[in-house]
């Protein structure tokens, strides 16, 4: 809402030394978003004056018709100021806006008497747009005949003023007309509200226009007025179209601006029938399936049972509270005198605000009078405004008010809540006191009746102990107080939110982050300790990239959670996965040359469980139950929390200290184990063949969990082919790791070891294998045979060559044995030794090498 | 050793004549300060202390003398050995002292080689952001509360007041979750990609023992393009507490300390009059610019970019938790009452860290995100 301070002064007396910067301030305190405020005209200075033009030379040989004119400006016709203009829309005899030499024009613009196409211009012609008043640049403006001539061009078009820009929150509904915002502003300022509903209307009668409501909730007040034998040319008075344009509006005709002019100045959305194009009575009723209405916007609409109509004998002619039809239009002087509207039946109603707001949503058709309905209209503004509009016309356009008026209301009683006096003291946490409460709660509108609360009258006598109850009748044009905090919040908005004081409640003693929030947090930092950079990701997947990976039709990441209004139609689907959006960002780095990378992610993926049930739509006057609550959880997808890794380049780059290393299937692997090693959980791996993993390099990772192990992820280097379909640097690695299944197969608490301080004895040794045999299996072999002297043991060299024949291979061990009470003899170790290379032998046919 | 001789003459023992002592001490002495190396000083000390050194033989000589003269001869023979050993012993350690000098010169090196073998890692300053918030939250008796992504709309929607005509149930602001194909509701399944994390606040009403002090961290979804101000994905702390008397104050001076613990002592907050279903009464709070500290206001000569020279910093939406949205979670709000507030931590890291394109937070820029390190 955008509003004129000069207008607002009409209604409350600011003083006058107040900016509009500083009613801005108040009005913000109080608890309106002020967004701007402008200084219109800011920079004009004069002389600009009101010019008749007294004769116009056209010019030849330019690109562009120029004309050379003789303007009086104020000095009479005989001492015309000469001016060149560009423009033609204007005729000799006309009143025209002239800028003189000296004068400023708004941005700065200086104006002195220059030669232009061959003569000497003494000053401009101006249109709307270089006077700063709208956008509008057709052509100069041509004021009424009856502006005087030489009169001050900037006080007749009030020019220079300050206009506060309002965004208006839903509940304010009453802040979208100038009254509303006149009563703010006399609140902020403590002084008495001029209220423009105040007016001498004319009482219902049974002469008005015939209006016949079907639907009385829908429409609980209908007023109908009807003005004759409007004068055909009336246009609308500078007046008028100033503040439209103030407000944000364009001007269009004397009949549309008046009652726009009525709708920005009480709140109420009026509408004006062409009488003539209306047959029959007027009717509110719900829409029929399949019925069609074009609206002013020239679009047609297929109607909806649910939206609710104006009528006439024909059918619908308004959506209401949203738009008016075409058909019914009033029309102005350009359609010729046959089409000229003379007779204009007004409409000031009131429609239920949910109806118009679904209504503007389902043919997504938001206007002036659907925002106003949407958030609240005063519904006993409507006969005011219709009076207002009436009285306008009259005055305006030389009409005839007829003498029926025509209301229809649905009867209803005045809202009232009951309300503890000290309750806004308690919600606030300061003692404002009764007096205070009432006063505040009275500027607001409301009317405040004291009340003895129920404890003190149970005692048959007066007790000052009981808690006094209010009862607060609240004001029309207030739906959205309902409850005794809409109240308190008038009250403590009144009295300044800048003046709560700050206290600190004291929480019971918390504790802390749980296991679960402090995995994650390690699982970050170990991830970014070991050289990964963070990148989250979009959540948002298609097809394509699953195409790209080498998903095979039927695999289960496929099958993903939709979106039904996703941003893009290429990406439905949220991620089964990490993957997509981690390659992607490891694609874009690429791509603007940072080649070396290690990115992580840890995110929800959304995995469809196939039982999802619709969700219900729970009441919301008392808790759901427990089973309730189960059937909402029912609704949704599996939601596990996933940790991936994405390695390219260079894992430790070549520089003055010697060569560097690429990073490798090895290090995604790594990567896994370091995640794991903050749960405190050992992973078991086994070579794996999962899309889109290198079938060769890729290792499944296992936790275990409840005695059973469980597959939870993957890590290796990616398949050539997803490389090439992803446009992804050669060798790329990747992991991913479901994290809860992780953290269930944690440890717990770690265990101390027990470490011995007697000395080591270490023993090497090479066995030799066929390729096949993994290497993790060699290892667990050495283990079970070493027994427990085996303090650790450690694979230091993997050796292939022809003195072992194709398809062999040498891996090389350091085992460390110890005891935990004596120093161990040589053919203790030895002994140990010998065991773990059995076991190995026995399990995996390995060869001692060099036996 | 030569066996005691009981015919001796002491004059006769030339080696341990006085003179001779001396001299062979001076030759020592002269000679130890000639050694120029380490290897030079080793041949004298075989040559001066060795074995077969002269004072060395003139001790052997010692036991030759009749006793009265033994006392005397072995003083000077000893006195004069010792000098010489002293002598050595601090020649060596010169002439190792300069040997280590010279080595530990030619070891140098130049210790402003760049070393960027392995590049570091780092954690997302969104996600670090958040933390930190937490910890606020942690050390005032707080726990971090958590819930699902896709969430059911009435979590997201209906518990927090937000009916099914509010403008933010509309395809414009909220994701819809498809329900099962060709089911009734396929298209209005219930289920949405939560707009806040205020479901986790409903969730932890109906699961936790009051009072409730919590704080709900995590990402949500709205559908606005992706621009420099504006991301679908974004990331929200919220705060809910829920306890008996819990009051406006409670909440400024809640604000208050975050404020200070974040961003610095003494620094203030404000609070606009505003409106939101699920708070009533309801306000915009905003915070004293941390880098101006308001000095900049009406100051045109030095503009805070920061606050854009406004005084104030945005910080988010909060108020007094609706009566309406306890009674949804089966709290008696006769009996209780309690404060939320929510705000972006995009925005916040924005402000806090001079980040100016909102996409340099979700495109996953290592040049970008590795400065921040592990902790903000």
């Amino acid at each position: 809402m955008r509003a004129p301070l000069s207008w607002l002064r009409e209604y409350v007396e600011v003083p006058a030394s107040e900016s509009g910067r500083d009613v801005a301030a108040r009005l913000i305190a109080a608890g309106l978003e002020v967004e701007t405020v402008e200084q219109t005209g800011a920079g004009l200075t004069g002389p600009l004056v009101v010019g008749r033009v007294l004769a116009i030379e056209e010019l030849t040989g330019f690109k562009k018709p120029i004309r050379y004119c003789q303007v009086d400006v104020g000095r009479g016709p005989e001492d015309p100021q000469n001016i060149v203009c560009g423009a033609t829309n204007f005729a000799v005899g006309d009143n025209v806006v002239v800028v003189l030499p000296g004068a400023v024009l708004p941005g700065g613009f200086e104006i002195s008497a220059r030669k232009t196409y061959g003569h000497v211009s003494e000053g401009m012609i101006c249109s709307e747009r270089e006077l700063g008043m709208g956008e509008d640049h057709d052509g100069i403006m041509v004021l009424p005949p009856e502006a005087e001539v030489g009169a001050d061009a900037i006080e007749l078009l009030e020019l220079v003023d300050e206009v506060l820009d309002i965004a208006v929150t839903p509940d304010r509904g009453y802040c979208l007309s100038m009254r509303g915002l006149a009563r703010e502003t006399a609140t902020a300022y403590g002084v008495p509200l001029r209220d423009p509903a105040l007016l001498d209307v004319a009482a219902p009668n049974a002469h008005g226009y015939t209006v016949e409501v079907a639907d009385p909730l829908g429409c609980d007040r209908f007023t109908a007025r009807t003005v004759s034998g409007l004068r055909p040319g009336a246009v609308s008075p500078i007046w008028l179209k100033r503040r439209l344009q103030k407000a944000g509006m364009r001007p269009v005709s004397l009949p549309v601006d008046i009652t726009n002019y009525v709708m920005l100045e009480l709140g109420q959305p009026l509408h004006a029938y062409d009488r003539h194009r209306v047959e029959g009575p007027i009717g509110v009723r719900g829409a029929r399936s399949g019925e069609k209405l074009t609206t002013l916007d020239g679009v047609a609409r297929v109607l909806d049972p649910e939206d609710l109509v104006i009528t006439d004998d024909r059918g619908p002619i308004g959506l209401a509270g949203v738009m008016g039809g075409a058909h019914t239009e009033i029309a102005d002087g350009d359609g010729g005198a046959a089409q000229r509207t003379t007779d204009v039946v007004i409409e000031a109603a009131h429609f239920d605000q949910v109806r118009v707001a679904r209504t503007a949503r389902r043919h997504k058709l938001s206007s002036e009078a659907s925002r106003r309905f949407e958030r609240g209209v005063d519904p006993e503004a409507a006969a005011a405004a219709a009076q207002r509009t009436v009285d306008l016309l009259v005055l305006l356009a030389g009409g005839t008010v007829e003498p029926g008026v025509t209301e229809v209301r649905t009867p209803s009683g005045p809202r009232t809540i009951r309300m503890a006096a000290d309750h806004p003291d308690r919600v606030a946490g300061v003692g404002y006191g009764r007096e205070t409460v009432v006063r505040r709660l009275q500027q607001v509108g409301c009317d405040v009746y004291g009340d003895v609360g129920p404890s003190a009258l149970e005692g048959g006598e007066r007790s000052t102990e009981g808690p006094e109850e209010l009862t607060v009748t609240v004001p029309s044009w207030r739906p959205d107080l309902t409850d005794p905090n809409d109240l308190a919040e008038e009250v403590i908005r009144l009295e300044g939110y800048e003046n709560l004081p700050a206290t600190l409640p004291r929480p019971l003693p918390g504790r802390g982050l749980t296991e679960r929030q402090r995995l994650h947090r390690r699982v970050g930092r170990a991830l970014a300790g070991a050289g990964y950079v963070e990148a989250p990701s979009y959540p948002f997947v298609g097809e394509a990239v699953f195409d790209q990976l080498g998903l095979e039709p039927g695999d289960a990441r496929r099958r993903t959670v939709q979106l039904v209004n996703p941003l893009s139609d290429e990406e439905p689907g949220l991620r089964t996965t990490l993957l997509p959006g981690l390659l992607g960002a490891l694609r874009r780095n690429d791509g603007r040359g940072s080649h070396d990378l290690a990115l992580f992610e840890t995110g929800l993926v959304f995995l469809p469980t196939g039982a999802e049930t619709a969700a219900e739509r729970l009441p919301v006057t008392q808790r759901p139950t427990d089973e309730q609550v189960a059937s909402l959880d029912s609704a949704l997808p599996e939601q596990p929390r996933h940790v991936a890794v994405v390695l390219a380049g260079a894992r430790e780059r070549a520089g003055w200290w010697g060569g560097g290393r690429p990073a490798d299937w090895a290090d995604a692997i790594e990567a896994a184990r370091t995640v794991a090693a903050e749960a405190g959980v050992e992973l078991t791996l086994v070579s794996g063949r999962y899309v889109p993993w290198h079938p060769g390099r890729c290792a499944a990772l296992h936790v275990e969990i409840d005695g059973s192990r469980t597959l939870a992820g993957h890590a290796g280097e990616l398949h050539p082919r997803a490389l090439k379909a992803l446009g992804l640097p050669p060798r790329t690695c990747v992991m991913e790791l479901d994290l809860d299944l992780v953290e269930r197969a944690g440890a717990g608490a770690m265990r101390a070891p027990h470490v011995s301080t007697f000395p080591v004895a270490t023993q090497d040794v090479a066995l030799v294998v066929d390729a096949s045999v993994p290497a993790a299996e060699v290892e667990s072999a050495l283990r079970a045979g070493a027994g427990e002297l085996l303090e650790s043991l450690r694979l230091f060299d993997v050796f292939t060559g022809e003195q072992l024949g194709a398809g062999r291979k040498s891996l090389a061990y350091a085992l460390r044995f110890r005891a935990f009470d004596r120093t161990l003899k040589a053919e203790e170790a030895s002994g140990a030794r010998d065991a773990a290379v059995a076991e190995a032998v026995e399990r995996t046919g390995a060869v001692l090498r060099g036996a | 050793m030569s066996a005691p001789n009981k015919s001796y003459d002491p004059v006769e023992v030339e080696a341990l004549k006085p003179e001779e002592i001396d001299r062979a001490t001076e030759e020592a002495l002269a000679a130890v300060a000639a050694a120029g190396d380490l290897e030079a000083l080793r041949e004298v000390k075989v040559a001066h202390a060795g074995d077969r050194s002269p004072l060395a033989l003139a001790n052997r000589e010692i036991g030759a003398l009749p006793p009265h003269a033994k006392a005397e001869a072995g003083k000077r023979v000893g006195q004069a050995r010792g000098a010489v050993g002293k002598a050595l012993k601090a020649r060596q350690e010169e002439l190792e002292r300069e040997r280590d000098e010279r080595v530990l010169v030619e070891e140098a090196v130049d210790v402003t080689l760049p070393y960027d073998r392995r590049p570091a890692g780092a954690r997302h300053p969104l996600t670090t952001l958040s933390e930190r918030i937490e910890d606020v939250f942690v050390a005032m008796g707080y726990e971090v509360a958590e819930g699902p992504e896709v969430e059911a709309e009435w979590l997201n929607f209906d518990a927090l007041n937000l009916g099914p005509d509010h403008p933010a149930r509309t395809m414009q602001d909220t994701f819809f979750v498809r329900g099962q194909a060709g089911s009734p509701r396929e298209e209005d399944s219930g289920v949405v990609l939560r707009t806040h994390t205020s479901p986790v606040q409903i969730r932890s009403l109906l699961a936790r023992e009051l009072p409730v002090y919590v704080i709900c961290p995590g990402r949500v979804y709205r559908t606005d393009e992706l621009d420099a101000t504006h991301t679908p994905v974004f990331g929200q702390v919220e705060l809910l507490a829920i306890d008996e008397g819990l009051t406006m104050a409670d909440l400024r001076g809640t604000l208050d300390h975050m404020v200070r613990a974040l961003f610095g002592e003494g620094l203030g907050t404000r609070l606009r009059p505003s409106y939101f279903p699920f708070t009533e009464p309801s306000a915009e709070m905003d915070m004293v610019c941390f880098v101006c500290r308001g000095a900049s206001v009406g100051d045109p000569d030095n503009p805070c970019r920061t606050c854009s020279s406004e005084g104030w910093i945005e910080l988010g939406g909060c108020g007094m938790v609706n009566p309406r949205v306890l009674t949804a979670c089966g709290v008696d709000p006769e009996r209780y009452s309690g404060f939320a507030f929510g705000f972006g931590i995009e925005r916040m890291l924005m402000f806090r860290h001079n980040v100016e394109d909102m996409r340099d937070m979700v495109e996953g820029d290592v040049r970008f995100t590795r400065p921040f390190g592990m902790e903000i």
